[in-house]
């Protein structure tokens, strides 16, 4: 269903199964910064609402996604009024220009090639590159947080520069070191734990991702930019003994 | 006041009603596979619905309490037995010190829930007490219970109020409406989504009118079934999104894939339906060899199925509360608190 009244509004809202709000950007084929950024600036929005009865909104490429407890809602509202409610947010921001969410820049150091980058070489051949060119171009300026899933703190990081354009590989690698920084169609993922991966291994990060105990328990949230800092062996080996 | 595991049984893990307000960070939600049973046992054992129970799987532990106290038990019909002697399902159930509780062959379903009154001490992580097996957090020590392994119990009876108590639970009547129970159906209800319509119709109709066969590699994060292949209409790679629980996505093999409570948050495959939550249970109940089968209704059809549940738990939760006057009676004050 589009939103009724609403069909200036790029954003529809489809039920995905009785408890969760699928919020569907128009632009939905390609991933593409700007329409992640509208994710990330819906979602925010969304979130300020305070809107009783959700218990998560999780943004992605070109979705939005309300997931809600129908024990939540307080006895005068229901699912009619969620979706109204959600209306209301989409008319205010059709209203007004997207307010910028201000979001933080990471640096995520990463060691490239070598033992930590089995699939570097591969990378710079596929791509008619040098390793050192991957390299520049993958650390180039900030890239962005499109979402984070597949596993806690596991961020989808794009869009990286045209020539950096590999699918992913054939057959998985059946166990992938944590932190493996890996590549594949312009976005880098990075694997908190080790885990078993089908994208191309360029690097590693000795950093913890992801930390229950620690507050925020993740490094890296949806809208952040990242920037990747080349470090050498020694000094990843030196980050990774201070996070012991 | 602590239960000895003497045997882990098959795969016993403490679960809640879930970790929420985290997807957005990738933190699965996880929690009792068959809500609907966990909620029972709770509710049973003089419990609020998110206090931890121990999910039990397929074959139970055997345990050894070592204080009194009151349990109840939902879900798998597994044959428990409290010193041997057979105990039924969906009771409350007294315990003293020294008893041991055992199961036995199952005789149905896949998954029982051991609710304590009073719940079991487990640092929350994230807000839940429930075990993440994959990322090895929450519930105990995020793991599945070993051989010798130690449980806390968060309160306990007066032992010489035991009997007492038992005469009152003798009389206490409960009705359980089959809304409640797992009433066997022939079919799992389920409903369109946003990407039905990128599957070929003769796909759709093949989903909703085929026998699927529960393959062995079906577990906590998702149930893998065999059955026709459904295709897309055309192969497109799709962007990752959010998935739900009861999903049912459809990997490039064209075997579908019904998502379940440690799902990713994520996924890239397409998704030709959504179980309905009503009929989530039917599926956390079945076994891998068993057949599953799906039946279309309609959105609002599954809402207010859902609302009838809840209605449904809200009169059971007002009807146990002699129970839970009589527990708080017969408890133990907390020791811990100043």
């Amino acid at each position: 269903m589009t939103v009724a009244g609403l069909a200036d509004s790029p954003w529809s809202i489809q039920p995905q199964g009785d408890r969760t709000l699928l919020l569907v950007h128009e632009c939905q084929g390609q991933a593409s910064v700007d329409t992640g950024k509208k994710c990330a600036a819906l979602a925010h929005a969304l979130r300020h609402a305070a809107i009783p009865g959700i218990t998560d909104i999780v943004p992605a490429f070109s979705t939005v996604a309300l997931h809600y407890q129908p024990t939540l809602f307080g006895a005068s509202t229901s699912i009619k009024s969620l979706s109204a409610q959600v209306h209301k947010v989409l008319s205010a921001r059709l209203e007004g220009p997207d307010a910028p969410v201000t979001s933080r820049t990471v640096d995520i150091p990463v060691c490239y090639g070598g033992q930590h980058g089995p699939d570097l070489e591969h990378v710079a051949a596929h791509c008619q590159l040098s390793s050192a060119e991957v390299i520049q171009l993958h650390s180039d300026g900030a890239a962005y947080v499109f979402m984070l899933g597949f596993a806690p703190g596991a961020p989808y990081i794009g869009m990286h520069d045209q020539r950096l354009d590999i699918a992913r590989r054939n057959t998985p690698r059946l166990a992938l070191p944590a932190g493996s920084v890996a590549m594949a169609n312009r976005q880098t993922i990075i694997y908190p734990n080790a885990s078993p991966g089908g994208w191309h291994v360029i690097g590693a990060t000795p950093l913890s991702l992801f930390d229950a105990s620690r507050e925020p328990a993740a490094v890296l949230q949806p809208g952040d930019r990242v920037c990747f800092v080349p470090i050498s062996p020694s000094e990843f080996h030196c980050l990774k003994q201070a996070q012991a | 006041m602590t239960i000895t595991v003497v045997k882990p049984g098959l795969l016993s893990t403490f679960q809640d009603l879930g970790r929420f307000g985290h997807q957005h960070l990738g933190v699965p939600v996880g929690g009792a596979m068959d809500g609907r049973a966990h909620r029972l046992a709770n509710l049973l054992a003089g419990n609020p619905e998110h206090e931890a129970t121990l999910e039990i799987t397929l074959v139970g532990p055997t345990l050894q309490f070592h204080s009194a106290g009151c349990i109840a038990i939902s879900g798998a019909q597994l044959n428990p037995a409290l010193n041997g002697q057979p105990v039924p399902n969906n009771r409350p159930l007294t315990v003293r010190p020294s008893d041991i509780l055992s199961f036995g062959v199952r005789q149905s379903g896949l998954r029982a829930y051991l609710a304590w009154h009073g719940g079991y001490v487990l640092p929350p992580v994230l807000g839940s007490r429930s075990t993440a097996l994959r990322s090895g957090m929450g519930g105990f020590y995020g793991r599945a219970l070993r051989k010798g392994d130690s449980i806390q119990a968060g309160a306990a009876l007066h032992s010489e109020q035991l009997d007492a108590l038992q005469k009152q639970l003798w009389n206490l009547k409960v009705y359980l409406p089959a809304i409640l129970g797992l009433m066997p159906r022939q079919s799992v209800r389920a409903t369109r989504g946003p990407q039905t319509d990128l599957f070929t119709p003769q796909s759709v109709t093949g989903f909703f009118s085929s026998e699927f066969r529960i393959s062995t590699d079906s577990e906590r994060m998702g149930y893998r079934l065999f059955g026709p292949e459904l295709n897309l209409e055309n192969t497109v790679e799709l962007l990752s999104e959010a998935t739900s629980f009861g999903s049912v996505q459809v990997p490039p093999d064209g075997q579908p894939i019904v998502l379940m409570a440690d799902r990713q948050t994520t996924g890239g495959y397409a998704k030709i339906a959504h179980v309905a939550t009503v009929d989530l249970p039917l599926v956390a109940q079945a076994m891998p060899g068993e057949a599953l089968r799906f039946t279309e209704i309609s959105l609002s059809q599954a809402q207010q199925l859902d609302h009838q549940r809840e209605e449904a738990f809200e009169r059971l939760y007002q009807t146990l509360k002699p129970l839970r006057q009589w527990l708080q009676a017969a408890s133990i004050p907390d020791p811990t608190a100043a």
